[in-house]
């Protein structure tokens, strides 16, 4: 593996190869000094064009974890601000020395583009693109659910056989792209449940079954239930008619939690709009996720940096 | 200056020397001699009449960073092309018969091809006002065609007025059909690769919608309608109806959409980035279809150049446009001629004959003959090259096609009696313009 760019160009071996290695990766958690020498003497840069606090301080704190150097080049008041174009910022980076570059970028496909591209030689790191991907999100989604099902005993295996229910702005979502994309991969089916204007037009060629119907899909007893964040200017798109209808129809409310298995995970990839697409009571009940996620986002992030950094030294 | 052809294989299959004196064809046939000619050698060659393009970006003045006149009429020499017309979005816009005879001077200037400009349909494209349409009708360019192209006349009202008062003027409206509003913030080609792409689609009803609503209004004020880079297979349909109802529509469909599809878009590189979008491969075979059946009346390139900073980049960020000039014949033969669905024929009809009736071009309806003026190409239709940048000669490498091989290579043009190109290099600049100034 020499980038991340998407969850698509992982198969089932290297999937479950990085979700061990993030079990590895959560124990050093557990320790007193929760810190490993491995990436001493790299620098990896946080190359944020959008706002992302949790995403940006969730890689900070794995690659300080893993001793490598972090550097953090983000929008607000630098250069990418003033229009300095992806080109002279990765030229820039590479001038510097950057072995890894994590970026979060508002177009589609721009961590590809800097893949390919000849401007800079480090590992790219896609840390969500445009509506397109957010690999480490689907990464560690999946950590999430293996870990709930396996526990500590999760290493080796995969979400064979897994139900997972993804609801919400399916068309503009890079999380459930990437969870698409790595569910399928690891053995676990997938059901789609949105507006149809939220859908996209075409998913013939998508591994999925697609519902409109969120009461429907809760019957189904899905074995876990994602819910994505709804942003407020798709309803000034006519997307939806307010955020009324919007939760009343597709939001996970206290009556729907009560309808949903007692072991059926409530994800949600954060920021939540508590009242919206989730209600308190579920964000909050046992059988919620979300802090987990959080901190699985971590290990899942040290595990990709050691990979593409300290693997390469290896071998 | 005199010209001696010899053995040029004309479209209709026939051989024959053309001699050519001061800028039109004054013998034919075999045998012919001249002392002091210029002598092309034609064997083994197509000859085709000079190509002329209904959709091109000179870019002057204005956007001097990515085409000047002279540059892009470069380009069009070097794809043996002989005439183009140039489209009205520059800055200032083409909307006053000031600016219009400024393009006509430069291109008079230079030489290497006709430039004929096109005028806006509405004050700074802005849709709202009609532009001065009767000056620039009456003014030195002799404006004959009208579009506002970049941008859609999306205005029902302001369309059909367009349409009636152009008439006034033997003119006619090359619509840009994109509805403004089902294509907002659009990137690429709605269907299964926007999808997994997370780029925001542009549905092919955005243009089918325009046309069939512009089709209707041109039959109801009795209106000529040209519709500019149709792309999907749903306006193929919509323009095959409207001409069997018998409604004076034409129109054109781009080199790139009759050769590339969406898929490319996958390596997100900003190169396939253009306006309306590739569309599927289901959509580029009712192209060529309708191409071959007469649906469609013609290719125009609509080349389009940018600056390289605008194509490096992520592709949302990207300009909108390929560079199509250069490579137009080899792509046409590529997609179409290769497969056995146009004859050569039917390329001089669809590149040249056509698009110069459509333009109101004088010259163009009997190539070869004699007492016609001289705009010719030669093509080796049999050679074939990985296309690379040294192929174009505008400012613009934004070509699609760098990289890819390509059959065919433009060994001669001549504009007007004069050559452009000759052994398959651009005669220079100084010597273009001298032979217009003889002529």
């Amino acid at each position: 593996m020499r980038h991340l760019l998407s969850t698509r160009e992982l198969d089932r071996a290297t999937a479950v190869g990085i979700l061990d290695v993030a079990e590895d990766m959560a124990d050093v958690a557990d320790r007193e000094i929760k810190k490993l020498p491995t990436l001493r003497g790299k620098t990896v840069v946080n190359l944020f064009f959008e706002d992302s606090t949790r995403t940006r301080t969730s890689f900070e704190v794995a690659a300080k974890r893993l001793s490598s150097d972090l550097v953090n080049f983000s929008a607000k008041g630098s250069s990418l601000s003033k229009g300095e174009s992806l080109k002279d910022t990765a030229q820039t980076l590479a001038a510097m020395g950057a072995d890894a570059v994590v970026i979060r970028h508002a177009s589609s496909g721009a961590a590809q583009v800097l893949a390919q591209s000849n401007w800079i030689d480090a590992a790219i790191i896609n840390a969500g693109d445009g509506t397109h991907e957010h690999p480490t999100q689907a990464l560690l989604d999946a950590f999430t659910m293996r870990r709930r099902i396996h526990g500590r005993a999760s290493r080796g295996h995969d979400l064979d056989g897994l139900r997972v229910t993804i609801v919400g702005d399916i068309l503009h979502s890079r999380v459930a792209r990437s969870n698409v994309w790595l569910l399928q991969a690891l053995g676990a089916s997938v059901h789609l449940v949105a507006p149809a204007t939220l859908l996209p037009s075409e998913l013939a060629n998508w591994p999925v079954t697609v519902g409109y119907d969120l009461d429907e899909a809760i019957r189904q007893s899905p074995d876990a239930i994602m819910m994505l964040r709804i942003q407020a200017e798709r309803m000034s798109a006519a997307y939806f008619p307010n955020a009324r209808e919007y939760g009343r129809q597709w939001g996970l409310d206290d009556e729907r939690l009560a309808r949903l298995g007692p072991d059926t995970m409530v994800m949600h990839p954060g920021p939540m709009n508590r009242g919206l697409e989730i209600s308190a009571g579920a964000a909050d009940s046992s059988r919620s996720t979300v802090l987990e996620q959080v901190a699985n986002g971590v290990s899942i992030r040290m595990a990709v940096l050691y990979l593409l950094l300290a693997s390469e030294t290896v071998a | 200056m005199s010209i001696l052809v010899t053995a040029a294989t004309l479209p209709d299959g026939t051989t024959t020397d053309l001699l050519v004196d001061d800028g039109v064809v004054v013998e034919r046939g075999t045998g012919l001699s001249r002392k002091g000619a210029t002598v092309i050698d034609a064997s083994g060659l197509t000859t085709l009449p000079g190509l002329v393009d209904l959709h091109t970006h000179l870019r002057e003045p204005g956007y001097e960073q990515s085409e000047t006149v002279l540059t892009g009429s470069r380009a069009a020499a070097s794809g043996g092309f002989t005439a183009v017309h140039a489209m009205a979005n520059t800055s200032p816009v083409s909307d006053t018969a000031g600016v219009v005879e400024q393009v006509l001077a430069l291109g008079e200037r230079h030489g290497y091809v006709t430039v004929r400009p096109v005028g806006a349909v509405t004050v700074g494209l802005a849709g709202e006002r009609l532009s001065e349409i009767g000056a620039m009708a009456q003014s030195r360019a002799a404006i004959r065609v009208f579009s506002d192209d970049g941008k859609c006349v999306s205005d029902a009202l302001l369309m059909r007025r367009a349409l009636e008062y152009v008439k006034t003027f033997g003119g006619v409206i090359a619509q840009h059909a994109q509805e403004p509003r089902l294509t907002e913030g659009a990137q690429m080609n709605e269907g299964v690769v926007s999808g997994e792409l997370g780029l925001q689609g542009w549905p092919a009803v955005a243009e089918e919608s325009i046309i069939a609503r512009d089709v209707l209004l041109a039959q109801h004020v009795g209106a000529r309608l040209h519709v500019c880079h149709v792309s999907t297979a749903g306006s193929v349909e919509v323009v095959r109806w409207a001409k069997a109802r018998g409604i004076d529509v034409t129109a054109e469909v781009t080199p790139h959409h009759l050769l590339l599809t969406d898929e490319l878009a996958r390596s997100y590189d900003a190169r396939y980035k253009v306006n309306p979008p590739l569309r599927t491969n289901e959509d580029v075979l009712a192209l060529r279809a309708g191409l071959a059946d007469g649906t469609i009346d013609i290719v125009a390139t609509d080349h389009a150049p940018h600056p390289a900073e605008t194509k490096e980049c992520a592709w949302g960020e990207a300009s909108f446009g390929m560079v199509g000039l250069e490579s137009a014949l080899s792509v046409v033969q590529a997609s179409v001629v290769d497969s056995g669905q146009l004859e050569w024929a039917d390329v001089a009809r669809v590149l040249s004959s056509t698009p110069a009736r459509i333009g109101q071009l004088a010259g163009y309806d009997a190539p070869f003959a004699v007492g016609s003026p001289a705009n010719f190409t030669l093509y080796d239709a049999a050679a074939r090259s990985v296309f690379a940048v040294d192929h174009l000669h505008g400012k613009g490498v934004n070509s699609p096609y760098l990289g890819t091989e390509l059959p065919g290579r433009v060994v001669a043009t001549v504009h007007n009696g004069y050559p452009t190109v000759l052994d398959g290099r651009l005669v220079d600049a100084e010597t273009v313009a001298a032979g217009v100034r003889r002529g």
